[in-house]
C-alpha cells in the first residue's frame, strides 16, 4: 500500500477527484460505521437472552462472556455479520447444489422465476408503450390506469394470482413469473413512453419530409432514441422482478426459492437463515442489475455512444 | 369522417348479435334486453348522420348506456350461457368496438380538468363491465374470481369489518411508518448535502439498496417489533427512507452556486 502510494502521483493517492481513495474512502467509512453499529446493536438486542440463559444455568458471567455470547447465539434476535457470512459459506459452498439445504439451489429457483417474469414484463411494457405512443385513445384512457395499477399492493394480489392460476392447472414457475411481470412492466412502460417520445419535433418533421411511414419513423428514429431509456428502466425492472418472484414465493408456502427460505426461517425462528437468504437475494439483485448494465454498455456502444 | 367504417362494423356486429341465437330462448326471452339492444343499434346508426356536432356525444353516450344495459338485462333472467350464446358475445364485441371508436374521438378533444377524466373513466368502467359480463356469462366460480358487483356489495355492506382494518393498516402503520421513514430520509439527506464526504459514502450504498428486495425484511421486523402495527410501520419506514433520501439529495444538489449564494446558504 505504501509503496503503491509512493509510486502514484501524490494527489491521486490522497484524494484527487476521480482517484481511488476519493471514491472509495467515504463508502468504506460508511460501511465500517454501519458494521460497528450492527455489532453494537447485536449486543444490545441479544443481551437479554444471553443473561437469561446464564441466570437459568446459575453461572457467573463477565462483560467479555456477554459480548462473545451475543455474537455466537444459535437463534439470535439479530445475528452478527460474521455469523451470516459463516452461514452463507456453509450453504453456498459446502452443500451440494441439488440439496434442499443449498442456498444456490433456492437462488436458482428464484432467479428462473425472476428472469421469466422479467422477459414477460419487459415485452408487455414495450408493447404497451408502443401502443400508447401511437394510439391517442390508449394514451388518454390507459395511462392513468397503468399508474393506478401500481398502487394495488402486490402482496394482496399475489395469493389471488396463485390461486386462480393453480385452478387453471398452472403452478410452479408461472404464477411467480406473472407476479414478477405485474411489478416490472410498469417501469418499462413509463420509461419507454418517455423514450419513444424523446425525439424532438425537428427530427420528427425531418422524417415527415422524407415521407417516412409511421413504421419507418419508429424503426429508424423512435426506437434508437428510446434505447437508453429502455435500459435505465430495465435496470429498475429486473430489481422489482426479483422482489416479485420472492413475494410470489411467500403465499404459496413454496417448497423452494429464497422467499420460501425467508418464510421457513421465520416459522422456525432461524434468524441466521433469514438473514443469509436476504443477503443472497441482495447479491442476486446486484448481480442482475450489473448484467443489465453490461448489456446496456454493449448495446449503447454498438450504437455509437462514447465508451 | 375517418371513423365511419369502424362504426359501421360495430353496427353490423351488434345487429348480427341480436339475430344470432342466444341460449335456448334467445333475445326474445327477455323483451327489455331486446328493446335496449335495438335502441342501442339505432342510436349508433344515428351517430353516422352528418352535421350532428355536439349532439353526437349525447347520442353516442345514450347508445353506450343502452348497449351496456342489454346484456345485463339478458343475463339477469336466464342462467349462464357460456359459449352457447354467440349472439351475446358478438353484441358485446360490437359495443366494445363502438366504445373504442368513441375513446379515439374523446382523446382528440382538447380537454382539461374534469373533461380529461372522461376517457380514462370510460375505459375503467368498460373494463369492470367486461369483467362483470364475463364472470356472469361464463358462470366463473366465486372462489376463483368474484364479479365486480359482488365485490362492490361486500364493500358497501361490510364497512364494519373493513373500517377497523383500514385504521390498523393505514392510520396506524402507514402514517407512522411514512412519517418516520421520510423524515429520517430528509434529515440524512440534509446532512449528506452539507458533508460531501458523507454524500459520497451514502449515495453508492443507496444505489445498492435499490436492488435489494426490501420485502424480505418483513419477517425480521415482525420478530423485532411484534405482531401489532409497529412491525408494519417499521417496514414502511425502511421502504420510504431510501427514495426520500436519494431524491431529496438530488433536489438539493440541483441548485446551482448562484442560487445558493443569493440565499446565503452554501
Amino acid at each position: 500500500m505504501t509503496t503503491d502510494a509512493a509510486t502514484l502521483p501524490a494527489r491521486v493517492a490522497i484524494g484527487h477527484k476521480g482517484g481511488f481513495v476519493y471514491r472509495f474512502a467515504p463508502i468504506a467509512a460508511v460501511v465500517v460505521f454501519l458494521l460497528v453499529c450492527w455489532y453494537a446493536l447485536a449486543v444490545w438486542l441479544n443481551a437479554p437472552l444471553v443473561i437469561d440463559q446464564h441466570t437459568r444455568d446459575e453461572t457467573s458471567w463477565t462483560a467479555r462472556d456477554l459480548v462473545v455470547g451475543t455474537w455466537s447465539m444459535e437463534r439470535p434476535v439479530l445475528p452478527a455479520p460474521h455469523q451470516i457470512a459463516e452461514n452463507l459459506r456453509e450453504t453456498v459452498f459446502n452443500t451440494p447444489i441439488d440439496s434442499k439445504r443449498s442456498l444456490v439451489y433456492h437462488a436458482g429457483v428464484t432467479v428462473s422465476a425472476t428472469l421469466l417474469g422479467f422477459v414477460f414484463g419487459s415485452l408487455l411494457g414495450i408493447l404497451l408503450a408502443v401502443g400508447i405512443v401511437h394510439l391517442a385513445a390508449l394514451d388518454r384512457s390507459l395511462l392513468p390506469w397503468i399508474i393506478a395499477s401500481q398502487a394495488v399492493p402486490i402482496l394482496a394480489i399475489a395469493p389471488m394470482v396463485v390461486v386462480v392460476l393453480g385452478n387453471l392447472g398452472l403452478d410452479g414457475l408461472l404464477p411467480k413469473a406473472i407476479i414478477s411481470m405485474y411489478l416490472c412492466f410498469f417501469p418499462v412502460t413509463i420509461g419507454m413512453v418517455k423514450g419513444l417520445r424523446s425525439p424532438d419535433p425537428l427530427q420528427l418533421d425531418l422524417m415527415r419530409t422524407y415521407s417516412a411511414s409511421q413504421a419507418q419513423t419508429f424503426r429508424k428514429l423512435r426506437w434508437p432514441a428510446a434505447t437508453a431509456f429502455l435500459f435505465t428502466s430495465l435496470k429498475v425492472a429486473i430489481a422489482t422482478s426479483l422482489v416479485g418472484a420472492i413475494v410470489g414465493e411467500l403465499p404459496t408456502g413454496a417448497q423452494a426459492g429464497l422467499g420460501a427460505r425467508l418464510l421457513s426461517g421465520s416459522y422456525y425462528g432461524q434468524t441466521v437463515q433469514i438473514w443469509s437468504a436476504l443477503v443472497m437475494a441482495s447479491l442476486l439483485g446486484l448481480g442482475l442489475v450489473f448484467l443489465v448494465g453490461m448489456a446496456e454498455r454493449l448495446v449503447l456502444r454498438s450504437q455509437g455512444a462514447p465508451p | 369522417m375517418t371513423h365511419r367504417y369502424p362504426t359501421i362494423l360495430a353496427i353490423v356486429l351488434m345487429a348480427l348479435g341480436l339475430l344470432v341465437p342466444v341460449g335456448e330462448t334467445g333475445w326474445i326471452g327477455s323483451g327489455s334486453a331486446l328493446a335496449c339492444g335495438l335502441l342501442s343499434c339505432a342510436a349508433v346508426a344515428f351517430c353516422l348522420l352528418p352535421g350532428l356536432r355536439g349532439r353526437e356525444h349525447v347520442v353516442s353516450g345514450a347508445a353506450l348506456l343502452l348497449g351496456a344495459a342489454a346484456p345485463l338485462l339478458l343475463l339477469r333472467g336466464a342462467g349462464p350461457f357460456g359459449v352457447e350464446a354467440p349472439g351475446l358475445w358478438l353484441f358485446v364485441a360490437g359495443l366494445m368496438l363502438f366504445l373504442w371508436q368513441r375513446l379515439e374521438v374523446l382523446a382528440r378533444l382538447p380537454g382539461r380538468g374534469i373533461a380529461a377524466l372522461i376517457a380514462p373513466g370510460l375505459f375503467g368502467v368498460a373494463v369492470l363491465y367486461l369483467w362483470q359480463i364475463m364472470v356472469v356469462g361464463f358462470a366463473v366460480p366465486q372462489v376463483l374470481l368474484p364479479s365486480p358487483a359482488q365485490v362492490g356489495h361486500v364493500l358497501a355492506t361490510r364497512m364494519d369489518i373493513l373500517w377497523p382494518d383500514f385504521r390498523q393498516t393505514f392510520l396506524k402503520a402507514v402514517v407512522a411508518g411514512f412519517a418516520t421513514g421520510s423524515s429520517l430520509g430528509f434529515v440524512v439527506a440534509l446532512a449528506a448535502d452539507r458533508v460531501p464526504f458523507l454524500k459520497r459514502g451514502v449515495l453508492p450504498l443507496c444505489d445498492l439498496m435499490s436492488a435489494v428486495p426490501i420485502v424480505g425484511i418483513a419477517p425480521i421486523m415482525v420478530m423485532w417489533f411484534g405482531f401489532d402495527w409497529h412491525s408494519k410501520a417499521a417496514v414502511v419506514a425502511v421502504v420510504t427512507f431510501f427514495p426520500m433520501l436519494v431524491n431529496t439529495l438530488a433536489g438539493l444538489s440541483s441548485t446551482d452556486a448562484m442560487q445558493r449564494v443569493r440565499n446565503g446558504w452554501h
